[in-house]
């Protein structure tokens, strides 16, 4: 079920005008005495956005890639079908692609244009990555972005930019942390982060 | 459009804002926006969607929250598709006299609607380009709705990846449908986009169909 959240200490930039809940409330009413919406439908894909995908799913794709070769293989040759067997597909991940961070190579993702983010697998953006600080900065300033997140890379590694401009979503494939050899993929799910499949910070 | 939306290289945005234990919504409201934009009759073309958003005046856009945007997005869709009036918008009362519809999104196919795969891919001709092929992005300042940002515009990069024909949103946001054409992965390198003070080994990567493009 949705539901407020009045615990959040964050500013936002741009508060919205006080009566928008009014407006909305008014809208949906609207809708649905006339017959365009179902109120059952809104419920069941808050629900599907609030609990049914989200970074975990992701979490889940990188972990398989890290402790079985042959799906690392397939990811890389056609992530849309590597993705599809763990069932993750749908709106906003229509074509997959995972981009691999490796010694002296970074990946980070980004959508200038709008907010194009990998739905199945991460769920829907954070407030920042659809703001126009991440927007503007992240093709011109890579590294200044990254400095935000506390994520410092030597300037020897190659920053490679993803911006989302057609229909193809990226999934940044994060390094295996040293000394992780000995647990299981359930476990090594648990060290994976959204900002570490966005490309912001590392693991 | 050159618009506001069109962000990349731009300054004076300030620092980036990450929030610890961001909630999905923020807002009830702002699920319900949310639910509306992929539920209402008005879904469908998701290139004319954002063009619908990028048609807001620069300063709205610029001070509307996100999920402002998009409640912006379904009234004006709304009303231009001719569902609602702006009488019941403003009033919040359906006009009695209307006749009363079937909703398009019953609660039944949400789960299967959200989690269908699909694809934009569709056939076209063959590719002009090959993996390897230097290009020019071209420079274009179509007034209506494009994926061509304006800061790799003029800039030559090199052909990555071939994505297949794919809906060309140019044409298809504007109702003149899906004219698919090729479409690219496209590698610059950072310096030819900002100059020589970005970092030599630094670039960014593009999605461009072939119409932006030209040989190098």
């Amino acid at each position: 079920m949705a539901h407020d959240h009045h615990d959040h200490d964050h500013d936002h930039e741009q508060e919205p005008p006080p009566d928008i809940a009014l407006r909305v409330k008014a809208l949906e009413s609207l809708l649905v005495e006339k017959g365009l919406v179902d109120p059952a439908a809104l419920d069941a894909i808050v629900d599907h956005y609030e609990h049914k995908v989200g970074p975990r799913n992701g979490a889940r794709v990188v972990a398989k890639a890290w402790t079985d070769p042959a799906y690392r293989a397939q990811l890389m040759d056609d992530a849309t079908a590597a993705i599809a067997e763990l069932d993750f597909t749908g709106r906003q991940g229509e074509h997959m692609i995972a981009v691999e961070n490796g010694p002296g190579v970074h990946n980070l993702v980004v959508c200038t244009l709008c907010s194009c983010y990998p739905w199945p697998v991460l769920g829907l953006p954070p407030v920042w990555y659809k703001s126009a600080p991440y927007r503007s900065r992240a093709v011109i300033d890579p590294r200044g972005v990254l400095a935000e997140f506390g994520t410092e890379l030597p300037p020897d590694v190659e920053v490679r930019v993803w911006d989302s401009t057609a229909e193809v979503r990226y999934l940044v494939i994060p390094e295996r942390p040293a000394g992780t050899d000995d647990l299981d993929e359930a476990a090594l799910a648990e060290l994976v982060t959204r900002d570490g499949m966005i490309g912001t910070t590392l693991l | 459009m050159n618009g506001v939306h069109d962000m990349g290289g731009m300054h004076g945005f300030g620092p980036v804002a990450p929030e610890p234990r961001e909630p999905v919504f923020h807002h009830r409201w702002e699920g319900r926006v949310h639910a509306l934009n992929l539920a209402s009759p008005t879904r469908g073309n998701i290139d004319a969607g954002r063009h619908q958003i990028e048609l807001l005046p620069p300063a709205d856009y610029l001070r509307m929250s996100y999920y402002e945007k998009w409640l912006a997005r379904v009234e004006q869709l709304l009303v231009a598709g001719g569902f609602v009036t702006a009488q019941e918008l403003a009033s919040g009362q359906a006009d009695a006299s209307a006749p009363k519809s079937t909703p398009v999104r019953p609660a039944h196919t949400v789960e299967a609607a959200l989690t269908a795969p699909s694809s934009y891919i569709r056939e076209a001709a063959a590719p002009a380009f090959a993996v390897g092929d230097r290009v020019r992005a071209l420079n274009l300042n179509p007034t209506g709705h494009t994926r061509l940002p304006r800061y790799v515009r003029g800039r030559v990069g090199v052909i990555e990846r071939l994505h297949g024909a794919h809906v060309w949103p140019d044409s298809h946001a504007h109702g003149r449908g899906e004219d698919p054409h090729q479409l690219y992965g496209v590698a610059f390198e950072a310096r030819e986009l900002w100059g020589p003070d970005a970092p030599a080994r630094d670039s960014v990567r593009l999605d461009l169909w072939e119409p932006y493009l030209e040989r190098a």
